[in-house]
């Protein structure tokens, strides 16, 4: 019988810990499925960070390093610079990303490091059960905006591709969102350009996946799915942001 | 022996490190050290090499942990406050067991403190400066010579032992100028690093770098593995210097820059008809508690001498066990201990516990 579809490769066979209707699943999918049709997972390593998804290690099957908060875009500097020949992804929430590890990524951009990061933007820091991130929407309850996130006391959002795509460094920057099929579809192309752009040398590249947290929003995971889509594209807009006729 | 050379510490530190095969450097600048930087920004590049400015001292250490996940052998410096920055990034090369050099070039704090030299961050370096049951290798050089020999041992201990090594240096070693006899060829050891993370090709089982484990009892056994490594450092690596120790009943203790002004005083000493000896760790972990069993039948007493408020002390008395009594002499904030002020406690300290003892 003929197999038409089937687990990528570059993902082992553990079992997920994610919550029911997280979308990390599918962005480990999407990362995973690149490596596959790329080939690359054996000189691929990734690196884990802080947060939800700190042991993504376990669920690739390339080599990874677990990084301290914030610090993946550095860690992942350290392998590229000492093992050009390699792959190098980092794998990033954004509390993890755009609050603790804010110096870190931009520097890494700046630089144009050879190397991909795959950015979860799920608006809220997930692990530790729901306290606002620097990408929480403003009137967003969190546990630590229990009164919504209020401009005058916690600032504003902070859209993340367009900030980094003020830089000279990134050779590709895009924002996609995995709240339907066919965003998924979309999503895999922009993960896949990433990991192309480095094998070509071209530098930075990161994608931004919108992604849902049924648990900490207090939403069913369908509810989730249309929040992305109501609520978030309409302040973080899909789009690239920087490479946009990049040919790799 | 090979060439001499007039060199400053800083640059016999890092012209030590690329002859001991270290061609990857990350660091940030900060006084008294940042001429380790200088040097490896000139001299990387032409040995295929890479030096990089990274954007933060956390970011640095960082990237010592991403090539050193690898099996790349890979140094960062700085000085005290940056090492304190540092911190977070020694725990995770402990607990994931990532080789690293790590220097620190000490300036007197706390905070911001100064530039001049200190002995201040020993607690720091010797006792875990980061969270978590974890130790270091701490190498204290007390000459510029030394700098460049301890510096090629550094990377043989960190490789065997999978192990963060720090080279304890002060201001003034750092900035000082000596002549460097250099070896012809190093003393280079090569470790199979099975572990490394370089992508695995298809041909052997994913690695991991990791230093987190939920799990409570996989923890306890990972920090039992550690400690069982640390025991075994303990048992192989402690060394020290015995100077003018073989009839001595005074024994000054001292470390770094520290050492070589106790020389001068034991040299004053003899003079007066004083028998003083030194203890030099060069290891201050392991803190070489084996020199203080070698000397404890004739010593009298000890004289702990730092640029700090005490903190060697600690592991002095402990090594002493009160055995003996021990006295204290330490300047702070960048201030020097010097010869006569020394020489003046030896003398109070011969007249009571060994003129009239």
């Amino acid at each position: 019988m003929a197999v038409i579809f089937q687990k990528p490769k570059a993902l082992k066979d553990t079992p997920m810990h994610y919550c029911p209707g997280c979308t990390h699943g599918i962005a480990h999918r999407l990362v995973a499925e690149a490596l596959d049709e790329l080939g690359i997972e054996g000189k691929t390593v990734g690196i884990a960070s802080v947060g939800c998804s700190y042991n993504s290690y376990d669920y690739f099957a390339c080599d990874m390093i677990q990084a301290p908060h914030g610090r993946a875009p550095a860690v992942a500097t350290g392998v590229k610079r000492s093992k050009p020949d390699c792959v190098v992804f980092t794998y990033q929430g954004d509390g993890d990303l755009a609050a603790i590890g804010t110096a870190e990524i931009i520097h890494a951009a700046a630089r144009g490091e050879n190397i991909t990061v795959i950015f979860i933007n799920n608006t809220i820091y997930g692990m530790t059960s729901g306290q606002m991130a620097p990408t929480t929407l403003l009137n967003q309850y969190t546990t630590t905006t229990p009164y919504g996130r209020i401009a005058d006391l916690h600032g504003f959002p902070i859209n993340v591709s367009e900030m980094l795509a003020t830089l000279e460094g990134p050779a590709y920057i895009e924002r996609a969102s995995l709240h339907d099929v066919k965003h998924i579809r979309k999503a895999k192309e922009a993960v896949k350009k990433a990991f192309k752009v480095q094998i070509a040398k071209k530098g930075f590249s990161m994608v931004e996946l919108l992604s849902s947290c049924p648990t900490n929003w207090g939403m069913s995971p369908v509810e989730a799915l249309k929040r992305i889509e109501n609520e978030m594209i309409p302040h973080y807009p899909l789009g690239v942001f920087k490479g946009k006729h990049l040919e790799v | 022996m090979g060439k001499k050379l007039l060199m400053k510490g800083n640059e016999a530190i890092a012209e030590a490190a690329i002859r001991a095969g270290c061609l990857h450097y990350f660091g940030y600048p900060i006084t008294p050290q940042t001429e380790i930087a200088h040097y490896m920004a000139r001299k990387l590049p032409k040995v295929g090499g890479v030096f990089l400015q990274a954007e933060s001292e956390v970011a640095a250490i960082n990237m010592v942990y991403g090539a050193g996940s690898t099996g790349t052998r890979v140094m960062t410096s700085s000085s005290s406050p940056g090492i304190s920055l540092k911190q977070e990034g020694l725990s995770y090369l402990a607990g994931a067991q990532v080789p690293a050099v790590v220097v620190n070039i000490m300036r007197g704090g706390p905070g911001l403190g100064g530039i001049q030299p200190a002995q201040s961050d020993y607690f720091q370096a010797t006792k875990g400066g980061g969270h978590g049951d974890y130790r270091q290798i701490v190498l204290a050089p007390s000459s510029v010579q030394e700098l460049y020999e301890l510096t090629v041992d550094a990377f043989n201990l960190a490789d065997k032992y999978r192990i963060v090594v720090m080279i304890l240096g002060d201001g003034i070693l750092g900035q000082m100028m000596e002549v460097v006899e250099f070896r012809d060829k190093e003393p280079v050891e090569h470790y199979e690093k099975p572990w490394a993370t370089t992508g695995h090709e298809n041909a052997r089982e994913q690695n991991i770098i990791t230093s987190i484990h939920l799990s409570p009892a996989v923890l306890e056994k990972m920090n039992q593995n550690l400690q069982n490594k640390y025991e075994l450092i303990k048992k192989n690596e402690c060394r020290y210097e015995l100077y003018n120790c073989e009839d001595a009943d005074l024994f000054i203790v001292a470390y770094g820059t520290v050492a070589r002004i106790a020389k001068s005083v034991i040299e004053q000493a003899k003079r007066e008809g004083i028998k003083v000896g030194l203890i030099r760790p060069v290891t201050l972990w392991p803190f070489p508690q084996e020199a203080f069993e070698k000397v404890i039948d004739r010593a009298k007493a000890f004289l702990t001498v730092e640029m700090s408020s005490g903190q060697m002390l600690e592991d002095v008395l402990l090594a002493v066990n009160g055995r003996r009594k021990v006295y204290f002499h330490g300047r702070m904030g960048g201030m020097v201990p010097v010869r006569d002020d020394i020489m003046k406690i030896i003398r109070d300290i011969y007249n009571e516990h060994v003129k009239n003892g």
